[in-house]
């Protein structure tokens, strides 16, 4: 199956802080891949880079044979209409209420007429099971509700790429599962290409089809499901089981020792 | 080195003043090429110039009526020292139309709607609506930033007029119906004396140049704003601050070039 998401090489630097070293990606047509690691690993720029806000300093991310750095503005427009992008926390509108939210880029992006745009909201709501919030202003919905939103919003015009940015922070176990089973079946329904950015391991495990592992920038395993799940890489376990310590240290590296800052004999500390 | 340090801070304070001064020139010169989209569905500037213009309406009117009723007093207890009680109307309506109904009706609008468009557009920031909107390749600063910017360079006009009518009435209540100066004299010294073209429409050019300037600031600061509780409660005080100099300021300019030596 060919790749509709190609990253070759890709390097990204803050000023002078590497945060991705050498990435190398394929993702599938119709395929859900997660992309995981700790805080502050690097997902998240992987993510903006995907979504063509950031530039990679050496490497280039194709999509759909396009590199995405490479295209102008008008180009960059174009790509990302082909895109849909759920926010962490979703990242709806405040203004305006559920219906306006979703029927956002139908009217931005389309000459369709009100009746028409009312019926695809109208489903594409149904399809989270919330047609009956459409009159809500988001400050009304829960958690994992505007989050239902912000996935209708996000597959309205039914995009070839959808980007999910920690789908699952902050939701209630049955919230979990239900956005879980959504991004799944919303990806098999538009024979899409799901990317979920989330360090959430047993509920991204249950619905993807490949998995990425990064850690200080790099790729540190990768593997379907069930290869993730028997890994007996170190950094997997310790991660896919969420033990203290391990190749990820509890504790952050300091310049001295725990002796030499309670200013103590090594035998003290025993 | 205690001198060194505070140059330091001086230059470096001073070097970032430009610095952002450009960006807002800069933001400014975007908003504008970005206006297309506003003018085409002019419902979006509607909904702004309600929410800015619209919602100013009663600090507007209560505060220019007060002011009037102010000017009407002191006037009075002035202009009776020399006998030209009948003078008030000129006194109240020049004062208003000139100088205070553009400058105080800018300050409020300063403090009422360019605080709240620099929250908003903060918290739209902070809670990665403008990303979202970037990401749905919709131009933030077409569809969120121009309307807002039009509508406040609409209303402040209207806002000033608004301010300055109400003024004149509260002169007028003052003055003529409970001090007792003649209603004729009022309104004909004020017919007299008051110019369409030198003092009305430089009192409205005045405010269409503190409308822009204000809501560039507020505009500015939202969109620069630090994504964070404390970078919006910054952003928004500093729009308060600098569009209420920037107004003092721009008002001195302008009127020593539209009233001096007149």
């Amino acid at each position: 199956m060919s790749a509709l998401v190609e990253i070759q090489d890709v390097n990204f630097s803050y000023d002078q802080r590497a945060i991705l070293k050498g990435i190398n990606m394929s993702f599938g047509k119709g395929k859900v891949i997660a992309v995981m690691g700790g805080s502050g690993c690097g997902k998240t720029t992987l993510f903006r880079l995907i979504g063509g806000a950031l530039k990679p300093t050496r490497g280039e991310i194709k999509i759909d044979g396009q590199v995405i750095h490479e295209l102008d503005d008008k180009g960059l427009y174009e790509m990302r209409r082909k895109m849909g992008v759920l926010f962490q926390f979703g990242a709806l509108f405040t203004d305006m209420s559920v219906f306006d939210n979703v029927a956002f880029q139908m009217r931005e992006h389309t000459n369709l007429s009100e009746e028409l745009i009312h019926d695809l909201v109208m489903l594409k709501l149904h399809a989270v099971g919330l047609r009956g919030t459409h009159n809500l202003m988001p400050a009304e919905l829960s958690g994992g509700m505007a989050r239902r939103v912000a996935l209708a919003r996000t597959v309205a015009l039914d995009p070839m790429l959808i980007l999910y940015d920690e789908p699952f922070a902050g939701l209630d176990p049955i919230s979990l599962t239900v956005v879980g089973q959504l991004i799944r079946k919303l990806n098999d329904a538009l024979g899409a290409t799901s990317v979920v950015v989330t360090h959430d391991v047993q509920e991204s495990l249950k619905i993807v089809d490949y998995v990425y592992f990064i850690a200080d920038g790099v790729i540190v395993a990768e593997g379907t499901p069930d290869e993730i799940r028997a890994s007996d890489k170190p950094f997997v376990h310790q991660f896919v089981h969420g033990e203290m310590d391990g190749p990820i240290p509890f504790h952050y590296p300091g310049a001295n020792s725990y002796e030499q800052d309670l200013k103590v004999s090594a035998y003290a500390t025993r | 080195m205690p001198l060194v340090k505070s140059v330091r801070a001086i230059g470096h304070r001073a070097v970032n003043t430009v610095w952002r001064v450009g960006l807002a020139t800069r933001f400014l010169f975007l908003t504008l090429t970005h206006s297309g989209m506003s003018f085409r569905r002019f419902g979006l500037v509607v909904k702004e110039l309600f929410s800015s213009g619209v919602m100013s309406l009663i600090i507007i009117g209560v505060a220019g009526m007060f002011v009037g009723m102010v000017l009407g007093l002191q006037g009075f207890e002035t202009l009776k020292r020399y006998g030209s009680e009948s003078a008030l109307g000129s006194l109240v309506a020049l004062s208003l139309v000139r100088e205070l109904g553009p400058v105080l009706a800018a300050l409020l609008f300063a403090s009422r709607a360019g605080s709240a468009m620099t929250a908003e557009i903060g918290l739209m920031k902070a809670t990665e609506q403008i990303a979202a909107m970037e990401m749905m390749a919709v131009s933030p600063i077409a569809r969120v930033v121009a309307p807002r910017f039009w509508a406040g360079v609409i209303s402040m006009p209207l806002l000033a007029a608004i301010f300055s009518a109400m003024g004149v009435f509260g002169g007028y209540v003052v003055g003529v119906v409970l001090i007792g100066v003649d209603e004729g004299s009022f309104w004909s010294q004020m017919q007299a004396t008051v110019d369409f073209q030198h003092d009305v429409m430089n009192g409205v050019l005045k405010s269409f140049v503190f409308g822009v300037a204000v809501t560039v600031i507020a505009l500015f600061e939202g969109f620069d704003a630090p994504p964070t509780a404390e970078g919006v409660s910054g952003a928004t005080t500093r729009t308060v601050v600098q569009s209420s100099l920037a107004i003092l300021m721009l008002d001195f300019i302008l009127t020593a070039f539209m009233f001096r030596g007149a």
